[in-house]
């Protein structure tokens, strides 16, 4: 791994979304989407970004491909503000950041043969101009992905679900990006289909330096790929640090609430376990609980949690954590 | 502990273009009172179709029942008439499926769809099904029940919603739930909240449970049985303990190998099951699996295999080679920790 600076950087990231009362009168106000997040990304490697449905782990991957403008904050892609970049200037920074996403069936052009989807990004970037070697690139590309030549004539309802994913990955990979965003690449597929991908992530990192950000929900999954892991809750990272620190020793409470909800396919093991079962939900965005955005489903919160915001502060050498009792 | 569903010889299948596909063929299993049982598989495998046809819900004309029994407490569910099933579905079995938002009404109010099941099949009065109504709510974990009542779907969250589904469910205390993916919408810290809730419920009702999921996790903590599914076929079935300790098909320890897991020394690779699950239309002779099996010998082409018992208990699996598959030589591949 490259220890020198980081290919990207995410600074104080802000994202808030205004939804206003609508039809039926809802509530009105701001969906603190991503609320203040900071990390870096080395290159070369793989950031696990994980947290349940609404946590903004998503929208922090949509605004740093500038998919959603942020609010505030800054996006540092090889030493760029890629927020204060042009909708010019930010086409040729997209070939660089590419991303895959969950459900390769709605990502694909359905009138679009396999073929035809890996070959336009080449001809839009003016990749490969020339016709022919546009076609002999999709062969390579298809090959790595680990698809025949032929699958390049076949729709993607002819396709299986792993099947699909692969040219997701296909498409994304034929403009030689360096980074990758995936949000949950393989959270729709089979069991059986889930590793075969996961596998080919790996295999194309090695091949080709790539430095992904991998977002899912699947701790177990995310603890496989990632070399560092960052914990989202309510648009805030509570946890960062490398995969065998949050693994093994997680300090933030809710961290080690996720750690034990991952049912673990063992009846033995299963039966001797000593589980955390959060109470409550996941408070709405539109009105975070003051203080630690966790303390109301916080099974050791104290008094301070309900007034005082927690700062992430490095707790052990390169493990960061925002709760004071850590 | 007696039988309570005994499903035998089960065929359903299906009409399209590209021609018959056997969902469930020729398959056989059984609940016994109280038990929690687990049909386990990937997408296709002919799980949820199974559940839909003891509920006798498989959508005609394209689908259909085509051959054997569904003994319901002693009684074939598919001899009876449709009066007779609609007092079935509901008051002895009842159902909870994966998306709660698409099976619940979304113009009718909580109240109202709680309240419906109890008039119609335990002719309670509007006031005690109401009475009722809060008493499921409170049970389900809902809180503020007599507010929640006059809600609407949309106004409830995932995990409260699936907990309606629960409370609809137990309303008019059946003897089977069949619980189809109930968690898996969920996030993970509700989904142990829920599977909780059930296991709960079940044991204190002697409620029997049919849970059917792709999770291998989530079965390992509540089933007492499991059965594992595969282009429409068991393939194999014994306790928990036995599939997760001792499995006796390729496709079962594939299964348990291909998933990361949190209890165990990160692995450098994961071992998938490499191929593609088979086309229901284009079934070869011989073992569904065998193309994608590494155990594979000359007869699993040729002949496919029944499902036999491995010793005295109920472990039974449908594999030629069931005898040979080493658990110890398949946990000791690319396992490095790190």
């Amino acid at each position: 791994m490259n220890d020198g600076a980081p290919l990207l950087e995410v600074r104080n990231l802000v994202k808030y979304f205004q939804v206003t009362g609508g039809l039926f009168g809802g509530r009105s106000g701001l969906v603190r989407a991503v609320d203040g997040v900071s990390f870096e990304l080395r290159r070369g490697e793989t950031l696990g970004l994980v947290g349940e449905s609404g946590c903004g782990k998503t929208t922090t991957g949509r605004c740093i491909l500038q998919l959603e403008r942020p609010t505030s904050g800054e996006v540092i892609f090889e030493g760029r503000d890629l927020t204060k970049l042009s909708d010019d200037e930010l086409r040729a920074v997209r070939r660089k950041v590419q991303v895959i996403f969950q459900d390769p069936y709605s990502s694909l052009n359905p009138r679009m043969t396999v073929g035809q989807i890996i070959a336009e990004p080449l001809a839009v970037h003016g990749i490969v101009t020339e016709r022919k070697s546009r076609a002999q690139r999709v062969r390579e590309i298809l090959s790595h992905v680990g698809l025949l030549p032929q699958h390049a004539y076949r729709y993607p309802h002819q396709l299986s679900g792993g099947q699909r994913q692969r040219v997701g990955i296909a498409r994304a990979l034929a403009v030689e990006p360096v980074l990758i965003i995936c949000d949950e690449p393989v959270s729709a597929l089979d069991v059986s289909i889930q590793a075969q991908i996961i596998n080919l992530l790996e295999d194309l990192q090695a091949q080709f330096g790539l430095t992904y950000l991998f977002v899912a929900h699947d701790l177990s999954v995310v603890r496989h790929i990632s070399d560092r892991v960052a914990v989202m809750y309510l648009g805030k990272i509570v946890e960062i640090t490398d995969r065998k620190s949050l693994y093994d020793a997680p300090l933030h409470p809710y961290t080690k609430a996720l750690l034990s909800a991952v049912p673990i396919p063992d009846p033995v093991l299963e039966a001797q376990r000593e589980r955390v079962v959060l109470g409550g939900e996941v408070p709405s965005a539109l009105s975070p609980p003051p203080g630690c955005v966790f303390h109301p489903r916080c099974p050791i919160a104290i008094d301070r949690c309900r007034r005082e915001v927690p700062e992430l502060r490095e707790i052990r050498s390169g493990h960061r954590a925002a709760c004071v009792l850590a | 502990m007696g039988t309570l569903l005994e499903v035998k010889n089960l065929q359903t299948q299906f009409v399209t273009r590209s021609g018959v596909v056997r969902a469930v063929d020729d398959v056989s299993w059984d609940v016994g009172e109280g038990e929690t049982v687990a049909l386990v598989g990937e997408s296709g495998c002919g799980k949820s179709v199974s559940a839909l046809s003891i509920m006798r819900l498989v959508a005609g004309p394209a689908g259909r029942i085509a051959g054997g029994q569904i003994l319901f407490k002693g009684r074939d569910l598919r001899q009876l008439s449709e009066e007779e099933m609609r007092h079935v579905r509901g008051r002895e079995i009842a159902m909870v499926f994966q998306e709660p938002m698409t099976s619940l009404n979304p113009v009718l109010t909580i109240a109202r769809q709680l309240t419906e099941g109890l008039e119609i099949h335990l002719k309670m009065s509007p006031a005690e099904a109401r009475r009722r109504s809060i008493e499921l709510l409170g049970m389900v974990g809902i809180p503020d029940p007599e507010r929640r009542l006059g809600q609407y779907p949309h106004q409830f969250s995932g995990g409260m919603r699936q907990r309606m589904m629960i409370a609809m469910a137990l309303a008019c205390n059946p003897s089977l739930i069949l619980a189809d993916e109930p968690t898996t919408a969920l996030d993970v810290t509700i989904q142990a909240q829920i599977l909780e809730l059930m296991k709960d419920l079940s044991r204190r009702f002697g409620v029997a449970m049919l849970i059917i999921t792709h999770n291998l996790g989530v079965v390992a903590r509540y089933a007492d049985r499991v059965n594992v599914m595969y282009a429409g076929r068991i393939i194999e079935r014994g306790t928990a303990r036995e599939i997760y300790a001792d499995p006796r098909h390729p496709y079962t320890l594939g299964l348990l190998r291909s998933v990361p897991r949190l209890d165990e020394p990160r692995r450098a690779r994961l071992d998938p099951i490499e191929g593609q699950p088979p086309d229901l239309t284009r079934l070869a002779t011989g073992c569904a699996f065998a193309p994608r099996c590494t155990f594979r010998v000359e007869r699993c082409v040729t002949e496919a295999p029944p499902l036999r018992p491995l010793g005295a208990g109920g472990h039974v699996s449908a594999c030629w080679e069931s005898a040979n598959l080493d658990r110890a030589l398949a946990r000791s591949v690319a396992r490095d920790a790190t």
